[in-house]
């Protein structure tokens, strides 16, 4: 499987697609499978799921704290594994996004294997750029993966070039020098990045650009939507879980409303698509 | 920088036969920043006024060359020379200073105007509050909550020297997470601030350009052993955290094939119990803080809690040059236990007079062992040569607990 039908399908309407993260076994195992269904339910067209690591760079405190949650409750690689094939099996294009070094003890080739036969769409890697991921390229390619790569405001042409050239199914655009948080604004580094991750690809690629960091709410979604091929959210989810506590009813509601809000958001943006 | 030898890094930072160790395994965001700075530094390096400036510095401010000393108390303890390399008598109290000064001299050439850094024992911290006192710039340091408690004197020294010290409190609230939160910082902050790195680990060029900064310990002990002795140690030895101060004195000595060379890693309860720092014996090849080299892990890994007496040592990782040089069998690196090291740091202090840090003392333990091991075999003319990297005031907190000291003796029995 890959995430192409869904920026197809996306462009199609005439709409950006929305592109929603959650950490694998948050609350815990199941809790995150039944999350994800009400993401999937309510208006994802992709979805992204974390694989729960102890140093997680990148990653805000929101996030840190849901895969730390995930990881004392015993979430393992394995788990992230099921929790995809429980998604994928949707018909909704699902990626996993994680740190490498899992990935690397778990074994690439192996990683690779798994994943598809889970059903999974591919990797997006926040801490493997091209130029450091031989090893991930060629197990991909062999099972027929996408390999998301980011790019950075802080990105050369030369660099954006490259990460495009290698990527497949979308580049993600990392729209503030930053790590992941629901902002209460958007960055204005994000519009030009996307220019240039559109026109330094490679000729009649046609890769779609998802931007990614800070979108909490449909209005916001709307502004990127206006842009962008596909609006990434994270934190936002992560946090009507956390703030909804041990009551799960409750979470689940306030996911779906997030949900329907954002859907709503990707579709208001002007037409998306390049 | 061009490779010199084959225990150098290759331009993208791997060292080993196809690139087995080091790299740089970052986030997109960052690579620009890491791009820069390697220009910047391999011209710097090229460039005589910067050698100069920094050569000077170190002299006038830092107390460096350090001396070299034969410790001969202790010698006579072990049975042949026993050498130490006083990086304690630097300022600020250890090797540290060196790598502090080279980077943040290496900031004001680039045009920026703060620093960051991430600190476990809060050494590197001090060290590099001072430097941007010392030239003018801001500082914040990155470090854990449980090390703010454990190094509350450094933390008040870095405070007075008018940097911000931020407690990390997320994951195990040491070393690693102080770094991840350190490179967050750099994530948001990169275009007017340096990460001021603490050793020789993390992606390229921060392996081989500290260990640049610091090799000036090698490259004087070996002129100082030579001109004393008229010939080479035997073996030196120097203890193991990130291995700033390692690979700093091994550099010196890595194509002297004759001299054997030790790298000593903290054993924390005993590498048998799990509760150890003992990242080289005891770890498996993985991907942390932007390196490929040894990690403690676990089956998915996951890096796991280390445990070190020393806070300096307590670091899950390891620089990636030495784990290309144990991997080759260059170096070799042995555990040393919390006990054998406060042993060691005893009876440094009452043979020699000299209090040094825990860190350095998992070094004179493991040293020890390998001197009566060559007095033995090629009697007491043999040399070994110790880096003791820095002073034990800041682990007196330690000593007073480890040992029970503290209360005088009040009265004398009848
Ligand atoms: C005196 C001393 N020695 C050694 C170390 C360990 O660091 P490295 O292994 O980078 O030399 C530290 C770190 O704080 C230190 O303070």
């Amino acid at each position: 499987m890959s995430t192409t039908p869904a920026f197809e399908r996306a462009r199609s309407e005439g709409r950006a697609a929305l592109i929603g993260y959650l950490p694998a076994g948050f609350p815990d195992v199941p809790g995150a499978v039944d999350a994800l269904h009400v993401m999937v339910d309510a208006g994802c067209d992709v979805i992204e799921i974390g694989l729960p690591y102890s140093d997680p760079v990148m990653d805000g405190p929101t996030i840190q704290a849901a895969a730390q949650q995930a990881l004392d409750a015993g979430c393992r690689t394995t788990d992230v594994l099921r929790t995809v094939e429980a998604v994928a099996a949707t018909g909704t294009p699902t990626l996993v996004m994680t740190y490498w070094n899992p990935v690397e003890r778990y074994g690439v080739e192996r990683f690779a294997a798994d994943l598809a036969s889970a059903g999974g769409a591919g990797l997006i890697t926040p801490d493997i750029t091209p130029d450091a991921g031989d090893a991930w390229i060629a197990a991909a390619d062999a099972h027929d993966l996408d390999k998301v790569f980011l790019v950075a405001p802080s990105s050369t042409d030369e660099r954006v070039a490259m990460t495009t050239a290698a990527s497949r199914g979308f580049v993600y655009a990392t729209a503030v020098m930053g790590v992941t948080g629901a902002r209460t604004t958007t960055s204005d580094l994000a519009g030009p990045l996307v220019t240039r991750a559109r026109a330094l690809q490679p000729k009649d690629a046609h890769l779609p650009v998802g931007v990614g960091l800070g979108v909490s709410n449909g209005d916001q979604a709307a502004v990127v939507a206006a842009y962008a091929d596909g609006v990434i959210v994270g934190s936002a989810f992560v946090r009507t879980l956390l703030d909804a506590g041990t009551d799960r009813a409750a979470g689940l509601a306030a996911l779906r409303t997030l949900t329907e809000d954002l859907a709503a958001g990707v579709r208001r943006g002007d037409a998306g698509g390049a | 920088m061009t490779s010199t030898s084959r225990y150098d890094a290759d331009d993208r930072g791997y060292f080993g036969e196809g690139g087995q160790w080091g790299g740089r395994f970052m986030p997109e965001a960052l690579l620009a920043a890491l791009d820069e700075l390697t220009a910047a530094w391999t011209e710097a390096m090229a460039d005589p006024s910067f050698i100069g400036e920094f050569e000077a510095i170190l002299r006038d401010y830092a107390n460096v060359p350090s001396a070299l000393y034969e410790a001969t108390r202790l010698s006579e303890q072990v049975g042949c020379r026993v050498l130490l390399k006083r990086e304690d008598l630097n300022h600020t109290g250890a090797h540290k200073i060196r790598n502090v000064l080279g980077q943040a001299l290496l900031t004001k050439r680039m045009g920026k105007k703060r620093v960051i850094a991430e600190t476990g024992a809060g050494q590197h911290g001090v060290a590099s509050a001072t430097a941007a006192a010392y030239l003018g710039l801001d500082c914040t340091v990155y470090m854990g909550a449980v090390d703010t408690r454990r190094q509350a004197l450094n933390v008040a020294r870095m405070q007075l020297l008018g940097a911000e010290v931020i407690a990390v409190d997320t994951g195990s609230g040491t070393l690693k997470d102080a770094i991840n939160e350190a490179f967050r910082d750099w994530v948001s902050s990169v275009d007017h601030t340096a990460y001021l790195f603490g050793t020789a680990a993390g992606p390229h060029p921060f392996p081989t350009m500290v260990r640049e900064f610091c090799r000036g310990i090698g490259d004087e002990a070996r002129a100082q052993v030579l001109e004393r002795y008229g010939r080479l140690p035997d073996a030196i030895a120097a203890c193991v955290g990130g291995g700033s101060n390692a690979i700093g004195l091994f550099a010196g000595f890595l194509d002297d094939e004759e001299v054997a060379i030790w790298g000593f890693e903290p054993g924390g309860d005993g590498v048998e119990t799990g509760r150890h720092a003992a990242t080289i014996t005891a770890g498996g090849s993985g991907v942390l803080h932007g390196a490929r080299t040894y990690l403690l892990q676990d089956e998915d890994g996951q890096t796991v809690e280390s445990h070190s007496i020393s806070a300096g040592l307590d670091y899950p990782g390891v620089g990636p040059q030495h784990s290309h040089l144990a991997h080759i069998g260059r170096a070799r690196y042995a555990p040393v236990t919390d006990a054998a090291a406060m042993e060691a740091m005893a009876l440094l202090a009452r043979t020699e007079g000299i209090i040094c840090a825990i860190e350095s003392a998992h070094a004179v333990s493991g040293a020890l062992d390998v001197a009566r091991e060559l007095a033995a075999t090629k009697g007491p003319e043999a040399i070994v040569l110790i880096n003791l990297s820095g002073r034990g005031d800041k682990d007196m907190g330690t000593a007073i607990e480890w040992f029970g000291l503290g209360d005088a003796q009040k009265d004398v029995e009848a």
